[in-house]
């Protein structure tokens, strides 16, 4: 924990000498989000509702799913451009040294700008908040922590799963970031306004219904929501790190270097 | 002319050989054509409000956008052209007696189509053999198809032109990443790539009528599926003709006065 704080203090050191790149990397991560908020917004002035969920709702989802996305890019960057690491065979470094890959690999990139990102999503996600009204008790306010917790870890081993693959490919694959950000995209809106078998695969093989859907029919009080599954499910999404985790000591294993 | 065109052919050449990152893209934009497919689906069906754009013409609109996505995005820059003016490498660029602005122009078209070509035709194959309320419909009549061609091809050349004051504007940052983040993500939005356009409200549809971002994606799509009628279309594309004019022109001038400040980077 030390280590990773260490890390973290020479990379903003780093990134602020950049001092105007860096400002307007943050605002332009602030109007990324902003401006898909904004298409929703419109697209409900049109609509109403989309499959019997209204705008606050979905904004809700918006903002739970924005804020774990974000975290998990700030953490997780590092596995995003692992495959330079991989070419450049810089990865050997890593191996020779006496702390755990993972560690290391999280603490050689940090994005201090995602920050900006992730504060527009918490307002969104405080502005739903004070438009629904939900009787919050202790249970409730525990399962919405959980269901972020449970959307950083998703994320986060989607991340790590995409840099696995490198091991294999030596270059990174457009076709990850159907997972990365389409499942964000995806998972801005409700599981429940897709086609079943699209909302079997993100349940039982990507977890992303463990954080925008079953957990918010509890929240929001919707049909069946008392079911002790959909409450406990955000720890479903949690669990999904391990395979990610065994699938990166398996690759870590396979891993031949490229030479330099 | 000579010289552009031949520039053109050799990048276009150049981009062709990356096929399999080009299937690998189609995949990827199949997945995003289901989504928005499917969320529209589902707004469409939760509401009986008559919308400013019927279902059929919204997938038409989103197959078009997906398989000539790297027509139409401001997003796709070429790192090369960045690489040159942060390096100092431009000497050797300023050095061809060549106008640079045509130079780039050129290349950054064939870029754009090389990967358009190789993405769009897949796409769009498929895009006609899906199962009904996700198939993409055929226009109205042979001519649309025609305006259709014309106004896309002018399109292109907006967004280039409009492109081409990202990499101006590096010589003045030196720093792509954050000028282009910004323009980027208003630019696309005004363009209606995050929802068409007809879908904003009126008070916004003003905005994004005045600024030439629409010219390059929304209006050839509307057009395709006959959402914008034959008159409208044939004004439209008039109004692209005298935006790339300017926007040219423009780029031009600024180009020249960067240049004459020009700092060579490093050593």
């Amino acid at each position: 924990m030390k280590l990773f704080l260490k890390y973290l203090k020479i990379l903003l050191k780093s990134q602020l000498q950049y001092r105007t790149s860096f400002i307007l990397l943050y605002l332009g991560q602030f109007f990324v989000p902003f401006s898909i908020f904004a298409g929703m917004y419109f697209m409900f002035q049109r609509f109403n509702n989309i499959a019997g969920w209204n705008f606050y709702e979905v904004m809700l989802c918006f903002g739970i799913i924005h804020i774990s996305f974000s975290l998990s890019e700030c953490f997780a960057r590092g596995f995003d451009s692992f495959s330079n690491l991989i070419r450049t065979g810089n990865f050997d470094r890593i191996l020779v040294r006496p702390r755990g890959t993972m560690i290391q690999v999280i603490g050689s990139r940090f994005e201090f700008t995602r920050i900006g990102r992730l504060l527009q999503s918490i307002i969104v996600l405080i502005w739903a908040l004070t438009n629904i009204s939900i009787n919050f008790d202790l249970p409730k306010i525990i399962i919405l922590i959980l269901m972020i917790i449970s959307g950083v870890f998703i994320f986060s081993g989607i991340f790590i799963l995409a840099a696995t693959l490198c091991f294999w490919t030596i270059q990174s694959l457009e076709i990850a970031n159907i997972l990365t950000h389409g499942g964000r995209e995806m998972s801005q809106y409700p599981l429940g306004i897709y086609k079943k078998w699209v909302k079997n695969f993100f349940t039982f093989v990507v977890p992303f219904g463990c954080v925008n859907y079953y957990p918010l029919m509890y929240l929001l009080d919707k049909n069946n929501s008392n079911n002790i599954l959909y409450i406990i499910s955000p720890i479903f999404g949690i669990l999904f790190i391990i395979p990610c985790l065994l699938v990166w000591r398996i690759g870590v294993g396979h891993y031949k270097s490229t030479g330099s | 002319m000579r010289a552009y065109l031949s520039v053109f052919r050799l990048r276009l050449m150049n981009g062709m050989q990356y096929r399999v990152a080009a299937y690998a893209g189609v995949a990827t934009q199949f997945f995003w054509g289901f989504m928005y497919l499917m969320i529209f689906e589902a707004f469409y069906s939760s509401s009986t409000n008559i919308q400013p754009i019927s279902f059929s013409q919204t997938v038409s609109y989103i197959w078009l956008q997906q398989s000539f996505l790297i027509f139409i995005m401001l997003w796709y820059r070429d790192g090369e052209l960045f690489e040159l003016i942060t390096s100092g490498n431009i000497a050797y660029e300023l050095c061809r007696p060549i106008n640079l602005y045509g130079f780039w122009f050129s290349k950054l078209i064939a870029q754009r189509v090389s990967g358009a070509i190789l993405r769009s035709v897949p796409i769009l194959v498929i895009a006609f053999i899906l199962p009904k309320p996700y198939r993409i419909s055929l226009p109205p009549d042979i001519t649309t198809l025609f305006i259709f061609i014309i106004s896309l091809i002018l399109g292109l050349f907006v967004v280039v032109s409009i492109s081409m004051f990202i990499y101006i504007s590096v010589f003045v940052t030196m720093s792509p990443v954050g000028s282009t983040l910004i323009f980027a993500v208003l630019g696309e939005f005004f363009a209606g790539l995050v929802i068409p356009i007809p879908f904003m409200p009126v008070w916004m549809q003003k905005i994004v009528y005045v600024l030439p971002f629409h010219l390059t994606c929304d209006m050839p799509f509307r057009i395709y599926s006959g959402h914008i009628p034959r008159n409208d279309a044939l004004i439209g594309i008039l109004v692209q003709i005298i935006w790339l004019a300017i926007l040219i022109v423009l780029g031009q001038v600024s180009m020249k006065k960067v240049l004459k400040k020009v700092i060579v980077q490093g050593g």
